[in-house]
């Protein structure tokens, strides 16, 4: 009798120890209708700091096959590691939307987040949006730029900061311009912004900010540069020769 | 069973050679555990890690080569930093490894300090010492202090920095959160320097509150602040109806008549064309402060005074028109300026403001005449709420430390704290729930509901999470002050006519005042005294793409030559004389060479007008009427270096050389036009 309940007791504590438990998934959702498309409806391309929360939440919307919004449809985010989403899945809005905070992770740099659903036949059909953290570095360049840069890089204009690009005979480049930004060295940019635009045959009305801003303040401003530019920005990288 | 046992035991330790045997066996295997611990330790792990890592990549060799085993410490004394995270986090100074996907290994991002000064845990928490994760960033019951997330990472620079930085947006905007919703009436916050965080939100004294408002509308807003006002700063205290009915009972009860009693005058007539009010309104740039919300729905205007979208259901007639012709009758300490409106303006503008309410706000509140119980159970509240703590109230004192102190809240242990259902274990996870909902820790605490959004109630938590034991400890050589306001005041005659005009709520003199409008600490060196009463007489447009400006104050000839008398005199700078450059040095080939420095290689018409009939650029002040406005000493000053005679301003050093400052200088004081564009176009 004993032995038994030994024995017993044995085996269960074996089965428990050794069996892996799943990982506690959230409430799985009820779909009650599946889409054919899935579209953002805003909330890509922001520009947030590490492990805050973005500004704006993230939108998406269903459609259906005749392009119409579908309600009840399920939609998962997923993200790289650090990036949170409240919820980070939910049922589509009578308006085929979903709408989720996310947080971002605690590397500058962009993230690219996923939304998914399912569509009639089970396959996941998948979005995916392009939001950007800045770090240390960048931020300072992102206040700097809103001190000194933003009213003529920026061709937007708010009630409280009108736009003066409008203004200028050759227009600059805003910073998210990677196309063009993207093809000047480091070197050059700080050449330009230390110099301004003559010292590289430019205009002159770009003016010289070397003696106004700080080495570190101009490096800032460059890695903020780098972090917005559209298309994004690939760093050559040091070449070392092999071993 | 019992046999099995007994063989066993005999087969160890039968005989003493056995049992010798057996015994050093063992010890030898008890001996042999802690090299083991060690061999296997986490740290181990990690450092074999990194050189996989490193070993697959191009550089190495060089890698290799800075790879130092075994365990690494950074021992700063002076700053009690022992820190032995970068036994694991090996690759934090190597340039080439900012882009590794594994945490652990890769480059820390480019800060101004360095690790060798600084150590890891100043900045970022968590146990110096420890050399296994758990320990290191998350608390364990021996040692408590773990790493600060990511989000509020601006707490740890928080500690030495008690200064504005242009790196830490959320650090200062917690810093003036707290100060714009009054937390510090209640909660003392001292900073490691001895100074404490002040509250700026002034919150109205009530002491003749019944001449300003009703009953009603008091009871209304107590009840829920934010049903009147979506930028009130007033919590809410989720007051029951029987509270608010008490209270507001008290609150009319303790009021007295002001001394002299507000008079309208009769025989003011408001002007009868219905857009008169709003074309008043906008001309006194009543914006510059106060938000109201268009018709759009959208709130339009600064936030320096009260919203007034709904101020006709809140104010009396009588009073509006007694507030909007002189402020200081009613509130002696307001920050809002004496306008010298005449009678037919002041009623006009009054009506205007009575035409903005909010009908639905306190219509359905119908309250009975308060009796003696009412009052005295309502005076009971008041004092058991805290009231006094911001608002002055006849016959009550103002509380002292009505709330706990929060100057090292950052270092509050957590067997201290009492934590509720849902609230992270953590101490940012408890500071962020008791700003976001204060009562949620228990229905009979005090602390009302502020309305924040979740970003600003993790900017509140970073400023809080930044008061610790360390930041109020260190040695003074750690910190960098805060710019703290001076008490400065216009002396005098000048400077009571000043102090009415309430030119420092806007404006900036010798470290004292506001920072919407430009300082003026040196304005007697800068301006020519017939511009500065022109300008007083009548505000023109300096920078035309602002919504902000200078008012038109309505002052007599008198008034005006008193004010320009004194900033003449007071507000030069020591640095040189305003008279230094006479007009008749410069030569109409300076003018010349000036004009095509201007327009070619400075470009300044990239930000300035010189010329309104071909220039544009709108970021700088208009600068068509410079000759008129300005001193030619000024001018070639500023052209060196504008920073040190206005820091902060935006202009860029072009670091130009004598000549060409001499000769632009030259150029924009021969520029005389009258200094608008309305009068350009003429």
């Amino acid at each position: 009798m004993k032995r038994a309940l030994l024995a017993t007791c044995t085996l269960m504590l074996l089965t428990d120890g050794c069996s892996h438990k799943t990982k506690q998934q959230p409430a799985s959702l009820q779909p009650t209708a599946a889409g054919t498309a899935i579209v953002e409806s805003s909330g890509g391309k922001q520009i947030g700091y590490i492990g805050m929360p973005l500004d704006q939440p993230v939108v998406v919307q269903v459609n259906g096959a005749s392009g119409s919004a579908v309600a009840g449809a399920a939609v998962y985010f997923t993200g790289p590691t650090g990036v949170t989403f409240t919820p980070a899945s939910a049922l589509t809005d009578s308006s085929g939307q979903v709408t989720s905070t996310v947080s971002l992770g605690q590397q500058a740099g962009r993230y690219k987040i996923v939304a998914s659903t399912p569509d009639a036949t089970g396959k996941n059909l998948q979005l995916s949006l392009d939001e950007i953290a800045l770090g240390y570095q960048q931020t300072v360049g992102a206040q700097l730029n809103a001190q000194y840069c933003i009213r003529c890089h920026d061709p937007e204009s708010t009630p409280l900061r009108v736009s003066n690009m409008d203004n200028l005979s050759v227009k600059p480049h805003p910073f998210t311009d990677g196309d063009t930004l993207n093809k000047i060295s480091d070197a050059e940019l700080i050449a330009i912004i230390s110099h301004g635009g003559p010292a590289l045959n430019k205009s002159a009305e770009m003016p010289p900010w070397g003696y106004t801003l700080s080495k570190s303040d101009i490096a800032a401003l460059v890695s903020y540069i780098r972090a917005v530019a559209d298309p994004p920005y690939e760093a050559g990288g040091v070449v070392y020769a092999q071993r | 069973m019992t046999n099995m046992l007994k063989s066993v035991w005999r087969f160890f330790f039968g005989d003493s050679a056995r049992a010798f045997g057996s015994v050093s066996l063992i010890l030898l295997v008890l001996l042999a555990v802690s090299p083991a611990k060690n061999h296997f330790s986490q740290w181990r792990y990690y450092q074999k890690q990194y050189l996989h890592l490193i070993r697959g990549r191009a550089d190495a060799v060089t890698l290799e080569r800075h790879f130092q085993g075994g365990i690494q410490q950074i021992w700063i004394p002076q700053q009690q930093v022992t820190d032995r995270c970068t036994t694991c986090h090996l690759g934090l100074k190597e340039a080439s490894l900012a882009d590794v996907s594994a945490v652990a290994f890769r480059k820390h991002p480019v800060v101004p300090h360095s690790l060798t000064e600084f150590g890891c845990t100043t900045c970022h928490r968590g146990q110096g010492p420890a050399t296994t994760v758990e320990e290191a960033h998350n608390s364990t019951e021996q040692w408590e202090q773990p790493l600060l997330p990511a989000k509020y990472i601006e707490a740890g620079c928080g500690q030495c920095h008690l200064e504005k930085q242009t790196a830490t947006p959320f650090l200062n905007q917690g810093r003036e959160l707290i100060s714009r919703n009054g937390c510090t009436h209640c909660h003392t916050i001292k900073r490691g320097d001895g100074t404490y965080i002040l509250s700026d939100d002034g919150p109205p004294s009530l002491k003749h509150v019944a001449d300003k408002t009703t009953r009603e509308w008091i009871y209304a807003w107590i009840k829920d602040p934010h049903a009147y006002a979506s930028t009130a700063t007033m919590p809410n205290y989720h007051l029951s109806d029987n509270d608010a009915r008490d209270i507001s009972a008290f609150v009319i009860a303790q009021s007295t008549a002001l001394q002299p009693p507000i008079q309208v005058q009769a025989d003011a007539k408001a002007a009868e064309d219905p857009a008169a009010g709003t074309s008043l309104y906008g001309q006194s740039f009543c914006a510059s402060c106060h938000a109201m919300q268009n018709a759009a729905g959208n709130l339009v205007g600064g936030n320096v005074g009260p919203e007034l979208t709904g101020i006709g259901t809140k104010a009396k007639p009588e009073w509006l028109q007694d507030w909007v012709a002189n402020p200081n009758h009613y509130d002696p300490d307001t920050m809002m300026p004496h306008y010298r409106f005449d009678a037919n303006q002041v009623a006009t503008l009054a009506s205007f403001l009575e035409s903005k309410t909010e009908p639905d706000f306190a219509a359905n509140v119908h309250l009975e005449p308060a009796t003696a119980v009412q009052i005295e159970h309502g005076k009971k509240l008041v004092i058991e709420n805290g009231c006094a703590s911001c608002h002055e109230i006849n016959g009550i004192k103002k509380p002292e430390n009505f709330a706990p102190e929060l100057s090292r809240i950052g270092s509050k242990p957590l067997s201290q704290v009492l934590f509720v259902e849902g609230v992270e274990h953590s101490l940012p996870g408890y500071v962020a729930a008791k700003v976001r909902n204060p009562r949620a820790f228990g229905p009979s605490l005090k602390m009302p509901q502020f309305s924040l959004t979740p970003q600003q109630i993790d900017a509140i938590t970073t400023a809080l999470l930044a008061q610790t034991d360390q930041a109020q400890t260190q040695p003074p050589a750690m910190r960098i002050a805060s710019v703290q306001q001076t008490k400065y005041e216009p002396a005098g005659h000048a400077g009571q006519l000043m102090r009415d005009l309430r030119c420092l709520t806007c404006h900036v003199i010798n470290g004292h005042g506001g920072d919407m409008a430009p300082d003026l600490t040196w304005e007697g060196t800068a301006v020519q005294r017939e511009w500065l009463t022109q300008f007083l007489r009548n505000p023109e447009t300096l920078r035309p793409a602002l919504i902000r400006r200078m008012p038109k104050f309505n002052l007599t000839e008198e008034e005006i030559n008193t004010v320009a008398d004194y900033v003449m005199t007071a507000y030069q700078t020591p640095e040189f004389d305003r008279d230094s450059l006479p007009a008749s040095e410069f030569t109409p080939a300076m003018v010349e060479q000036g004009r095509q420095l201007f327009y070619s290689k400075f470009a300044c018409q990239s930000c300035h007008i010189a010329d309104f009939t071909k220039d544009k650029g709108y970021i700088g002040p208009a600068l068509a009427g410079t000759g008129k406005r300005f001193n030619a000493a000024w001018v070639y000053h500023w052209l060196q270096d504008p920073q040190t005679l206005r820091p902060g301003t935006i202009e860029p050093n072009q670091h130009m050389t004598l000549e060409e400052a001499r000769s632009l200088t030259a150029f924009l004081m021969s520029l005389n036009s009258t200094g608008s564009k309305e009068a350009a176009k003429k």
